[in-house]
């Protein structure tokens, strides 16, 4: 093994590459290479650091200098001031949002201080395509703990016992879905990693797996262990590029040292994981949808029960967890269920991975232990609104989830306390968005959404989503009246209380929600009156023809 | 077997464990409406019409797939519920055409019921409406997109009980319709025109082909000499359509009413049926003798013919080589018939009332008209026949009963039990017997080949030869009973093969509802008419006799093989017809 | 052969939704579609991934393909279009070299994505869900595809674009012109 002196930590996450870090990567290798420096300083090119507002960002160790905004022709600064003179480069360093202040190593940044990294621990520090990198920091150790040292009945119990909800937005107990699959009779079982993440404002399974693919690896072969499965599947969406190359190369370089397959370090354990492909459709993140799309159908929603854990994939008993609950799992196995129930709160033990996008000035990844107040995840370490403008709202949870204004800003975040204030954690998208926004018009665009993704199959969802998006599409042209608004809150009960499957049930939450804290602007744009952010009018009448170009 | 104990509506059931919400409430005499629910078939729980509250559940549960649980309060009728039930209709309707008045399924509708019972006096939901082409493409079913309510009984129906799968779901969301590959019309599917989807979609936007008009142009043209023959299993079920209960045995009211029409004569498809049964029978003799195809298999169903055309082409051989009844009627009708009454064929018009709407089909193929006409001019179904009664104002029930003409009025119980699953192998087992043994065959009934089971199989023995029959109704039956031929595990010598479940008293043009139940009552009433028959037994048919010594000389003669027989064609999958 | 019955024996036809600009699909790309089905064929669940990479193959999923799967499948080809019918990612019709996603959903759209779509209208002289007249450019909507972190983004091809302004838009289509 060889030795540097110095690691330069490009961030590679999709966020960050689209503002060409292959570029800068070249640069950093051309650079290191014209001043002698190629034995000594290695370039890694990682998953996402999180920061992806401020992207791309480069980080240089040992210091762990954070430098922002970089393009190609800061790097020959970075390598002969930083690198060969051991001087940071001022003007590059990340600056703290209030402060004129530069910050100079990231664990200093504010943004960082209230994040705990558990999922994310790797991800922007690690080399993804590198199996040895994710071993050194300690990868598959608890695979192997698990197959050398617990039975399988122990690994479900510690799952049980550290109290890890899914993370896919539902928040049902790991440790018992896992509990429920291993009394399951019948063989074969499967273990399913849902990474159909649909999603709007979500993106934390794809920069997961981007920078870590092999943590993802290394849960669903526990998880087979405990359930007695030993075929996994990954379904993606195809959309997800760099993560399924990362993936591939990922399994391909499990297999080849014996850490999936057959006979898996010598315990006579096999696993083996395929990667299967989504190809547009939101509603299959619905695990029976997705069991329906994998088996080569539409994806379609099926009755519960039976549940998955007793027919599920071909009808055989299936474990389905998301991406982020597994990224937690070989953490668990290592530092045991008490170090994990030490984090978060006593419902929802364990971090939870957000993804900040909206009007925030630090929007990215960020990791913060469950209970965080919205409030701090926007103020301390989003840095607050930009522009000097107002909050106006924040939807938690994608477009599935409800919108929460000012005085909800204080709710703990974990699942029960959200879903007691009416919105939901979900898969962890926070959308920010200030008072220049029309209330209406984002109705709308969340209406749009599910006439969009409705399956078709159940009456409430497929018309009731249509019906909806007549009535606010009417109301940005000025065409509402007092009773659409009655039939606005009918249709939104309806769709809350009847649909056959997630998707319908919570596609009212975000109209029910916009309903209750700003009535007052749908009531504004009644009649021809105006729209008080001035949004409406200037969209034109060019919008109806968007549902049908879809 | 394990029980639960749930409250309904604070009565208390004992139902078994597996049981749904729905059927535990029926047992309580509670009836939770529905509309794509078809019990064993379809059960998705989508149209959400069904919808009752469990307490502790966050959501209204849809009571068609909710298994009954212990100690589950259930409520069927709450504010809630009754909301829930009626925007989830309002909805449905919000996308539907408001043409009730025009619709072929006016007051026979269950969405236009639902509505109805819900009270639902105005549709508060406006907007856009699927539009779609409509799909008359198939000279028998006719696919009106818009009027579809996405239920999928259809689907069901084609999937699982034909296995035909002629239509799914096609698109996404707001945007979805049930239809044939590439959004193509019935024309280009693999479709077999059964209609089994016609008598289960509950609205009408899966009907017949509606010929009325060109019959009732043919009865007031003069020049136009307009017979008609009525199928086996009509005699039992135009009752139904004309508001008597299922079962009813109308022969008589209805040769009554089709004289009061207008036809110049009525004739009865059974008297070919007894035709059929001798050249079918000789064909069998002849291939048992001659080391020809076996296991031969009956060719009376269109449906199903085109059904083997499609999916088993290379199995056409083992096909009797005869015309359906309604061909061979409508073939003699234009030779035998027309020469006897000294009409020109040219202007004798065939009409045919028939349980089916492969029919109409059946009646278009290029092979069936040899005698250089159309063998057959137009095919009615029993439901259009009846909204011509309706429209002549006739009073059916109260009709005197009449005969049918001579000499396709004269028929034996052999051939009304064609409309029966099993009576064409009981017909031909009846004859079989007598003709190759020249015995009197005393026990008329076998049993073994009569019921609702899917696929019934006997050993018969006829003068010292053992001859193995399998019947088999529904084309998933058929599928398995191709299936064991085509492994050569099946070792019959005749089998017959129905379309339909029940055969054609539960066929795709019969009155709507057709459900299990009416089906077995139909089909006692098929059974009740052949035990009161004085002739039971084809060969004896005075008629046929007479039309072989007049006529076609012999069966398998020469003339029938110009008249009455026909060949079948390959047809390529997922084509055009 | 005797005229059949011209009442029953006409063939009128329902306009089918699939209409390829090729009559019938040239033997050379069904070759292709061929291997990309012996290729997965025994693959569980083998459906989507050969619908995959036909669309990757050839760009849309031609009415001829549909039937060699179903074929290949053992499946009507009914089902095989409810399937290509669901997804957005299948297409039935040829589209343009490039095709621009453009994300429509709540957090591209507070960032101001309707003013990138009337840009990207404007350039292209074509609507959302058509396709320029040389064939280069196909305008299609897409649900998030989770680089909410850059919004507003599109997706020309496989490539992201993030953090658009209707200036950058010609920028980008400049890069494929």
């Amino acid at each position: 093994m060889q030795f540097h002196r110095a690691h330069v930590l490009v961030c590679h996450g999709t966020n960050c590459s689209l503002k060409a870090p292959q570029s800068i990567v070249d640069a950093f290798r051309g650079a290191l290479k014209e001043h002698g420096l190629e034995q000594e300083v290695r370039v890694v090119e990682t998953g996402c650091f999180g920061l992806c507002e401020q992207g791309p960002t480069v980080v240089v160790y040992p210091e762990g200098a954070l430098y922002c905004r970089v393009t190609p022709g800061d790097v020959a600064d970075i390598v002969a001031q930083h690198l060969l003179k051991g001087r940071m480069v001022e003007r590059l360093l990340y600056r703290e949002p209030a402060l004129v202040k530069t910050v100079q190593t990231f664990p200093e940044a504010q943004y960082f201080q209230k994040q705990v990294r558990v999922v994310l621990r790797n991800c922007g520090l690690i080399d993804p395509e590198s199996i040895e990198e994710y071993i050194a920091r300690g990868g598959y150790l608890s695979l192997g703990k698990a197959l050398t040292t617990m039975q399988p009945a122990e690994v479900v119990k510690v799952v049980s016992d550290s109290g890890l909800r899914g993370r896919g937005g539902a928040g049902f107990p790991t440790g018992l879905k896992w509990r429920f699959a291993a009394r399951a009779e019948r063989q074969p079982k499967y273990v399913v990693c849902n990474a159909d993440e649909g999603e709007p404002g979500t993106f934390k399974d794809r920069l997961i797996l981007e920078g870590d693919p092999h943590a993802v690896l290394e849960a669903m072969a526990i998880c087979g262990y405990a359930v007695g499965a030993s075929r996994g599947f990954i379904y993606i969406r195809g959309e997800y590029k760099l993560s399924i190359a990362m993936l591939e190369t990922a399994i391909k370089r499990a297999r080849e040292i014996g850490l999936l397959g057959a006979n898996i370090l010598g315990t006579g354990f096999d696993f083996d994981v395929e990667i299967r492909l989504g190809s547009g459709a939101y509603v299959c993140g619905e695990e029976t949808a997705l069991f329906e799309s994998l088996e080569g159908g539409r994806g379609e929603p099926r009755i519960k029960p039976p549940y998955p854990t007793d027919r599920g994939l071909w009808g055989q008993p299936t474990v389905i967890n998301n991406v982020e609950t597994l990224a937690n799992i070989p953490h668990i196995i290592e530092k045991g269920a008490e170090w994990f129930r030490g984090l978060g709160t006593p419902s929802t033990p364990g971090t939870k991975v957000f993804t900040l996008c909206g009007d925030i000035v630090n929007g990215g990844l960020i990791e913060v232990p469950m209970g965080i107040t919205l409030r701090e995840v926007i103020y301390d370490i989003g840095g607050g609104i930009p522009g000097g403008r107002q909050f106006k709202l924040a939807q938690t949870g994608g477009t599935s989830g409800g919108c929460v204004t000012e005085e909800l800003l204080d709710v703990p975040m974990d699942y029960d306390s959200m879903a007691k204030a009416g919105t939901a954690l979900g898969s962890g998208a926070l959308l920010i968005m200030d008072d220049s926004h029309c209330i209406v018009d984002i109705a709308k665009s969340f209406a749009r959404f599910f006439v969009h993704e409705s399956c078709g199959k159940c009456v409430p969802c497929r018309e009731g989503t249509k019906r909806i998006y007549d009535i606010v599409d009417g109301f940005s042209r000025g065409r509402g009246t007092a009773r659409d608004l009655e039939l606005l809150e009918l249709l939104a009960r309806t769709l809350y209380m009847t649909p056959l499957c997630p998707l319908g049930q919570t596609a009212p939450l975000p109209i029910m929600t916009t309903l209750k804290y700003f009535r007052d602007e749908y009531e504004a744009h009644m009649q021809g009156q105006a729209c008080p952010a001035g949004v409406c009018p200037g969209l034109g009448s060019g919008l109806t023809k968007e549902v049908g170009a879809w | 077997m394990a029980t639960v104990t749930l409250t309904i509506d604070r009565h208390k059931v004992t139902v078994e464990q597996g049981t749904t919400i729905l059927e535990a409430a029926r047992e309580a005499g509670i009836n939770i409406p529905t509309l794509c629910y078809l019990k064993d078939l379809n059960v998705l729980g989508s149209c959400r019409v069904c919808l009752v509250e469990v307490k502790g559940a966050r959501n209204l549960q849809a009571a068609c797939v909710t298994p009954a649980g212990e100690g589950m309060e259930v409520t069927t009728n709450s504010p809630p519920v009754r909301q829930a039930r009626k925007t989830a209709l309002e909805l449905i309707l919000s996308d539907h055409p408001y043409e009730c008045l025009t619709c072929i399924r006016s007051t026979n509708c269950e969405l236009q019921a639902l509505a109805e019972s819900f009270g639902i006096r105005r549709v508060r939901f406006e907007g856009e409406r699927v539009q779609k082409p409509l799909d008359d493409s198939s000279p028998s079913i006719v696919r009106n997109a818009e009027k579809c309510v996405l239920c999928r009984r259809c689907v069901a129906v084609c999937e699982k009980v034909q296995t035909v799968k002629a239509i799914a779901p096609q698109n996404r969301g707001f945007a979805t319709v049930i239809a044939p590959a590439f959004e193509a019309g019935l024309a280009r599917a693999d479709c077999v025109f059964c209609g089994q989807c016609t008598l289960v979609c509950p609205t009408g936007a899966l009907h017949e082909k509606d010929d009325i008009h060109l019959v009732w142009a043919a009865l007031a043209d003069p020049k136009k000499h307009v017979v008609v023959q009525t199928a086996p299993a009509t005699r039992v079920s135009v009752g139904e359509g004309m508001g008597m209960a299922p079962g009813s045995i109308v022969t008589g009211q209805l040769v009554a009413a089709l004289r009061r029409l207008g036809f110049d004569r009525v004739f009865d498809t059974d008297f070919t049926a007894d035709l059929t049964i001798m050249e079918e029978g000789y064909e069998l003799i002849h291939r048992i003798e001659t080391g020809g195809k076996l296991p031969m298999i009956t060719s009376c169903s269109p449906g199903w013919i085109k059904y083997i055309e499609h999916f088993y082409p290379e199995l056409l051989e083992h096909l009797s080589t005869c015309k359906s009844p309604q061909q061979m009627f409508g073939a003699l009708a234009k030779t035998y018939y027309a020469q006897k009454a000294g009409i020109d064929p040219a202007d004798v018009y065939v009409v045919s009332i028939m349980p089916c709407t492969a029919k109409k089909f059946e009646a278009g193929r290029d092979e069936m008209s040899s005698s250089g006409y159309a063998d057959v001019d137009v095919v009615l179904t029993t439901r259009e026949l009846c909204r011509m009664f309706k429209e002549a104002g006739l009073d059916f029930a109260g009709l005197p009963e009449e005969e049918y003409d001579a000499p396709f009025g004269i028929t034996t119980g052999a051939a009304a039990i064609f409309g029966a699953t099993g009576g064409v192998m009981e017909a031909a087992l009846r004859t079989a017997y007598e003709v190759l043994t020249g015995k009197t065959l005393e026990a008329l009934d076998f049993e073994t080949v009569r019921g609702l089971e899917g696929i019934k199989e006997a050993t018969v023995d006829v003068g010292g030869l053992p001859v193995r029959v399998a019947v088999a109704h529904t084309l998933g039956n058929a599928r398995k009973v191709m299936e064991r031929i085509r492994s050569g595990e099946a070792d019959y010598h005749f089998i017959e093969i129905m379309c339909c479940p029940g055969g054609c008293i539960g066929g795709g043009g019969q009155p709507i509802p057709t459900d299990l139940e009416i089906r077995a009552k139909r089909i006692k009433a098929i059974y009740d008419v052949d035990s009161k028959m004085t002739l039971r037994k084809s060969h004896e048919n005075p008629a046929v006799q007479e039309l072989y010594r007049d006529f076609l000389e012999k069966p398998l003669g020469h003339k029938s093989h110009e008249l009455l027989h026909t060949h079948y064609v390959q047809r390529k999958r997922h084509q055009n017809m | 052969m005797f005229p059949a019955n011209p009442q029953y024996h006409y063939e009128k036809e329902v306009e089918p939704k699939v209409i390829s600009s090729m009559p019938t699909t040239p033997e050379p790309v069904l070759a292709r579609v061929d291997s990309i089905i012996a290729q997965h064929r025994e693959t569980l669940g083998a459906l989507m991934p050969i619908l995959q990479g036909i669309q990757q193959e050839l760009g849309w999923i031609p009415e001829a393909a549909m039937h060699r799967v179903a074929e290949a499948l053992s499946m009507p080809p009914d089902k095989v279009y409810s399937v290509v019918s669901f997804y957005t990612l299948f297409s039935t019709k040829p589209k343009g070299k490039y095709v621009i996603r453009v994300c429509e959903s709540a957090p591209c759209h507070v960032e101001g994505a309707a003013a990138i779509i009337a840009e990207l209208e404007k350039q292209l002289n074509i609507k959302m869900g058509e396709v320029t007249p040389d064939r280069q450019f196909s305008l299609e909507f897409t649900s998030c595809v989770g680089i909410c972190g850059v919004a507003p983004a599109i997706m020309v091809n496989d490539e992201v674009h993030g953090n658009l302004t209707p200036a950058m838009v010609s920028q980008v289509l400049s890069k494929y012109k």
